[in-house]
């Protein structure tokens, strides 16, 4: 295997490593007010993914950074021809951070960690929306001229089919979200996230396959053999997520809607393959992986680093994890106001 | 125009970041040593000068995580031409930062932030020694991708794209320029953390007199310490790296110093008033100290020192095949920054960073000579904001510094190779209209939510000014009023310090 096929599929597994990752963090968000019922369990929900939500972001970075290093004309033509919905998604992120930072910041003012949580809940929306759209509109290809520098408008960007990838990919979000925090938590809101998850699955999987489907023939290439196994890999990853939501089994649901993601991630990027951002105007700005990458020095560098590095990153990732594993419980999260307030409330439980 | 946005909005953001960064780094070093004091000593002071100082580097470091999602994506979105240009070889360390220093500094933040009682203690110290680690790294390799920008090397120009190509990465990462702008910089941002000790202190210990004064006594000692040893540093390692740069950038230092002719124990100017104009033809007052400029720039008070006029000269020549591939007249090509900025924000580095140096020796031969004379001297307002305005120095001083380095480099983006006007992005002049104003808004708004919460909590003081106030001059002794139930107290419902 050629280097420049490396690194298109190290950037594929750092795509489809955020979107598994963060997929929870905005799948919560999303169903902050949803699910939550009071301030006690929304900083409950919060505190599901608290300790990581940082670090699963960086896979966002590090997958724009390695395209930059790379693919230096794809990372140059996507961003600049994405210029707004990545703006929107830049305003989102920053947003997102300051509300999950900054929401407990004032103890006693509830008005001040409510108005975050709105935050929190329009950022979760907005940003996965814009990666959805920016990661279909790659694939769909964008018109670009000779030199692939973008010659459309916004609206070129808002395609039926990116539009079909935003609504899937928020749906199988929230999904995703109810199904993590029916892992994380414990007492009545993991029982609420369970059955939530029951419902929204239909949607999700109605969405996720017309979607898949609709990447899969609609594009002027056809159908690839890897792309189609992505397909069999999403809907098998929503069936089976399914059929252990029913039964109850919660590990085997949250594996079945990573499994699904990552699914989506290898469709996307096979179908995407042997380029990396059609141009929908002048053929002659189609970049491709070879025509696209960074010198052979540059990316045998580039991969002693990533050998190196992604297994310890894996590892202390995961460690984290593992440190944070334990379910959280409302009790944690009690509602009580003061120190008095807990004392009392303690007491109403013992004598309950 | 668009060339104008884009370059207020890279120099708005990027200021903007920068900000918080240096103090994110600085202060996650002094918050790893309190911790590693407490955890030697068992002295439950140190634990509370963690928690505290801590909880205003995590509302710091917030911040900062969110505005530099912003940079790594600009270079595509607004400078797509650059982004092609150089992207074979900046791109590189921009993955290695993600890959070695993003994750490392993001995970064991979360770690420590929620392990305080979750993990053994060391592995807990670790986490945030870990995150400073991390903090160092990312430094590194972002200074080294912008060392190229300065100074070029390790690359060669591919025939067949005409972009720069990585010939090798050592030369990268250890150039000249790499190694002195982390080491000048580092200490830099310890020092801005240290100023910031320094002035919150010295604010609570006249604020309430005998509240608190162990706490804020010994931080104030850490502070002034961390200053002293800081511009110490920052000082001697600048002195170096700019005797670098006037061999490797000549005009960044002619600029610098408004150095229009070549001379040969040329003078240090001190101020000067000028017209308002990109070079002004010529000063209207001016004054000076002879001989030092050529002392600064080559350890010789008769050493030579090259001036923008001839460097002009020289350039023109030199650089007229390239005006003449992008279809400009080379006689009209000016290679020279705005002569006014460079000036002024070199002294505003220099003169801040020599005044923290003299507030901490004087602040420690104070406190050495009569302990509680600076307690006294705190309860008058003109001492605490005299300290305030140490602490508001470093933040000014580092942004004054990398203006001056990156506006001495233009009218370059990679000095010598891809001028800034011909780096940005082909953009509808509305999108970046729309995205400066949508900065400007985001990041006034933010910025001034960050400034009055982390005001509060600096206010708040170490148990959220909720303590009764401990005995006044208790000196170093750990105070005996703060228990293991102290902890539920400040953290009534989640054992952790963000949430």
């Amino acid at each position: 295997m050629d280097l420049p096929t490396v690194w298109f599929l190290l950037i594929a597994a750092f795509w489809a490593g955020y979107l598994v990752l963060e997929g929870f963090d905005f799948g919560v968000g999303m169903l902050l007010f949803v699910l939550a019922k009071g301030p006690g369990e929304r900083d409950q929900m919060i505190r599901t993914f608290g300790p990581v939500w940082d670090g699963n972001e960086v896979w966002l970075i590090v997958a724009g950074a390695s395209m930059f290093a790379a693919f230096p004309n794809w990372y140059a033509s996507m961003f600049s021809a994405l210029y707004l919905p990545l703006l929107i998604l830049l305003v989102a992120l920053i947003l997102r951070v300051l509300a999950i930072e900054y929401r407990r910041k004032h103890e006693d003012d509830p008005v001040w960690t409510t108005r975050w949580d709105r935050v929190l809940v329009v950022c979760s929306v907005l940003a996965p929306a814009m990666v959805a759209a920016a990661l279909a509109d790659v694939v769909r290809g964008i018109p670009l001229d000779a030199n692939s520098d973008f010659t459309g408008n916004l609206l070129d960007l808002l395609s039926p089919y990116a539009l079909l990838g935003v609504v899937a990919v928020l749906a199988l979000f929230v999904l995703h979200g109810a199904t993590f925090l029916g892992l994380r938590t414990e007492g009545p809101l993991r029982e609420r996230s369970r059955s939530l998850a029951v419902r929204v699955w239909p949607v999700a999987t109605t969405l996720v396959a017309a979607f898949g489907l609709w990447s899969l023939f609609g594009r002027g290439g056809g159908a690839s053999v890897v792309g189609a196994v992505g397909v069999v890999l999403a809907v098998a990853g929503l069936v089976a997520g399914g059929a252990a939501l029913l039964r109850g089994h919660e590990s085997a649901a949250f594996a079945g809607t990573v499994v699904t993601i990552l699914g989506a991630a290898v469709l996307l990027f096979a179908q995407l393959w042997p380029n990396v951002l059609p141009s929908t105007d002048d053929p002659a700005g189609t970049l491709s992986v070879a025509s696209a990458a960074s010198s052979p020095y540059t990316l045998k560098v580039m991969t002693w680093v990533a050998v190196v590095m992604a297994p310890v990153v894996f590892l202390y990732q995961g460690w984290s994890y593992w440190v944070f594993r334990h379910r959280v419980s409302a009790e944690d999260f009690s509602t009580a106001t003061s120190p008095l307030d807990a004392l009392k409330q303690r007491r109403a439980a013992e004598d309950a | 125009m668009l060339l104008e946005f884009a370059r207020w909005q890279f120099a708005f953001t990027t200021v903007f970041h920068f900000i918080f960064v240096p103090l994110t780094i600085g202060l996650s070093g002094l918050v790893a040593l309190m911790q590693t004091r407490w955890v030697r000593t068992g002295d439950d002071q140190y634990r509370r000068m963690t928690r505290f100082w801590g909880k205003l580097l995590l509302v710091n470091f917030a911040i900062g995580i969110a505005t530099g999602l912003v940079q790594e994506f600009q270079f595509g979105m607004a400078w797509s031409a650059y982004s092609r240009y150089v992207g074979d070889v900046f791109g590189a360390p921009l993955a290695m930062e993600g890959l070695a220093a993003f994750f490392l500094e993001s995970t064991f933040l979360g770690i420590w932030i929620f392990g305080w009682d979750h993990l053994p203690k060391r592995i807990h110290l670790a986490s945030i020694w870990l995150v400073f680690v991390g903090t160092n790294l990312s430094a590194y390799f972002i200074l080294a991708a912008n060392a190229w920008m300065q100074h070029p090397v390790g690359y060669r120009i591919d025939p067949d794209t005409g972009n720069a190509a990585l010939t090798s990465i050592w030369a990268v990462l250890s150039s000249g320029n790499a190694v002195f702008a982390y080491l000048h910089t580092i200490p830099a941002a310890v020092l801005t953390a240290a100023g910031l000790l320094v002035g919150i202190s010295v604010w609570h210990l006249g604020r309430r007199p005998g509240h608190e004064t162990a706490f804020f006594r010994r931080s104030l000692s850490w502070g002034l310490k961390g200053m002293l040893v800081a511009s110490l540093l920052t000082i001697v390692v600048g002195h170096v790296f700019g005797q670098y740069m006037t061999e490797k950038q000549p005009m960044k230092m002619a600029a610098a110093e408004a150095l229009y002719t070549t001379e040969r124990s040329a003078p240090l100017s001190l101020m000067t008033i000028a017209p308002l104009e990109k070079k002004p033809a010529r000063p209207s007052f001016e004054l000076k100290i002879p001989g030092l400029t050529s002392f600064l720039a080559t350890n010789s008070f008769t050493g030579t020192v090259r001036g923008i006029d001839d460097l002009q000269a020289q350039y023109e020549r030199e650089f007229a095949p390239y005006e003449r591939a992008h279809g400009r007249d080379p006689a009209k090509a000016e290679y020279y920054p705005i002569v006014g900025v460079t000036y002024w924000t070199f002294r505003l580095m220099m003169g801040l960073g020599f005044w923290m140096l003299g507030v901490a020796v004087v602040g420690l031969l104070l406190m050495r000579r009569a302990p509680g004379r600076i307690e006294r001297l705190a309860t008058r307002a003109w001492f605490r904001r005299l300290a305030l305005g140490t602490l508001v120095a470093g933040f000014v001083g580092h942004a004054a510094g990398w203006m001056f380095t990156e506006v001495g480099r233009q009218p370059w983006v990679v000095t010598g190779l891809l001028k800034t006007q011909d780096a940005v992005s082909k953009i509808g002049v509305s999108t970046i209209a729309i995205s400066l104003g949508v900065f400007i808004v985001l990041y006034v708004a933010i910025g001034t939510i960050e400034f009055r919460l982390f005001a509060q909590l600096a206010r708040k003081g170490p148990d959220g000014g909720a303590r009764p106030p401990a005995a006044p001059g208790d000196g170093d002794l750990p105070s005996p009023e703060h228990d293991d139930h102290d902890e539920d107290h400040e953290h009534p419902r989640v054992p952790s310090l963000a949430y």
